[in-house]
């Protein structure tokens, strides 16, 4: 598998029928493209469900951090059945609390108030991945 | 005369967040779920099957599925057979892209030119298996039950 071991694999929701799963997508996006692209993968959710053996081999050997977008946490549940045993797990209601006037619409496409939700919840993650990689996760 | 449940079918998109293609998947379940046929389908997303209780794993038991994969895992047919029961049908959107001689597909945030064109093909293709299925003697019949949808 490929990686650097102070990685962290960044796993969000699938799900297609709600504006906070695209949310969850988006801000994983941000941070593996734009913010901390040398310190953080992403994992499709889908792969897990397969078992696929690569994805199973990086949530076991990394930090991972899900993103949920419903109560129903697949992200999480999925990570923690797959053999990651060290999971942060993050769910964009909790960031939309916090930010109450982004309320995201759309789903094909998130409005300005989603995209920034989302780039509030990518700093939020991006955060962890620098404790995860001891302060070394900032990417020049 | 009394009105009887609506047959529908099950739309499975596998999502795959890794790449372009599983952003043409969500786009393209999208596009049949929201505009080409909204009377006729509904959807899951892929990891409730675990993630979820007994109602959501029984959902490809209680609707024919399409499943709707980015690459050649075929996390969607796969997944969907396990943990619920065989797909009546499925598209890999790598292959169908490759079949209508699209360029490689790109952008898993904003996809490319050919990216859009394969959201189309493969909307179209989900919608020709939807008809044949709803027109099909042995499609299995909407019971009824709901199973619980993810975001």
């Amino acid at each position: 598998m490929s990686g650097t071991c102070r990685e962290t694999v960044i796993i969000p929701c699938s799900g297609i029928g709600k504006p906070f799963g695209s949310v969850s997508r988006e801000a994983a996006y941000e941070v593996v493209d734009m913010l901390r692209p040398a310190h953080a993968r992403l994992i499709a959710l889908s792969r897990l469900v397969l078992g696929d053996d690569d994805a199973r081999d990086a949530v076991a050997r990394h930090p991972v951090v899900t993103i949920d977008g419903c109560k129903l946490a697949c992200a999480a549940k999925m990570a923690k059945a797959s053999g990651a045993r060290r999971v942060r797990e993050l769910a964009v209601i909790d960031t939309f609390r916090r930010h109450p006037k982004l309320k995201p619409e759309g789903i094909a496409e998130l409005n300005d108030a989603g995209r920034q939700l989302a780039r509030a919840l990518a700093e939020e993650v991006a955060a962890i991945v620098d404790e995860q990689a001891g302060g070394e996760g900032r990417d020049a | 005369m009394p009105e009887l449940p609506r047959r529908k079918v099950g739309i499975v998109a596998c999502s795959g967040e890794e790449i372009a293609e599983g952003t043409v998947t969500r786009l393209a379940a999208l596009r049949v779920l929201h505009e080409l046929r909204p009377d006729d389908t509904v959807t899951i997303c892929l990891p409730l099957f675990l993630a979820g209780g007994e109602g959501d794993r029984a959902f490809a038991r209680v609707y024919p599925t399409v499943t709707i994969d980015g690459c050649e895992k075929r996390c969607a047919a796969e997944g969907t057979a396990t943990y619920s029961a065989p797909p009546a049908a499925s598209i890999v959107v790598s292959e169908l892209a490759a079949g209508c001689g699209l360029g490689p597909i790109e952008g898993r945030r904003q996809l490319n030119e050919a990216g859009r064109l394969a959201v189309e093909a493969t909307a179209q293709r989900t919608v020709e298996l939807v008809d044949e299925l709803l027109k099909a003697p042995r499609a299995r019949r909407f019971t009824g039950t709901l199973p619980s949808a993810g975001p």
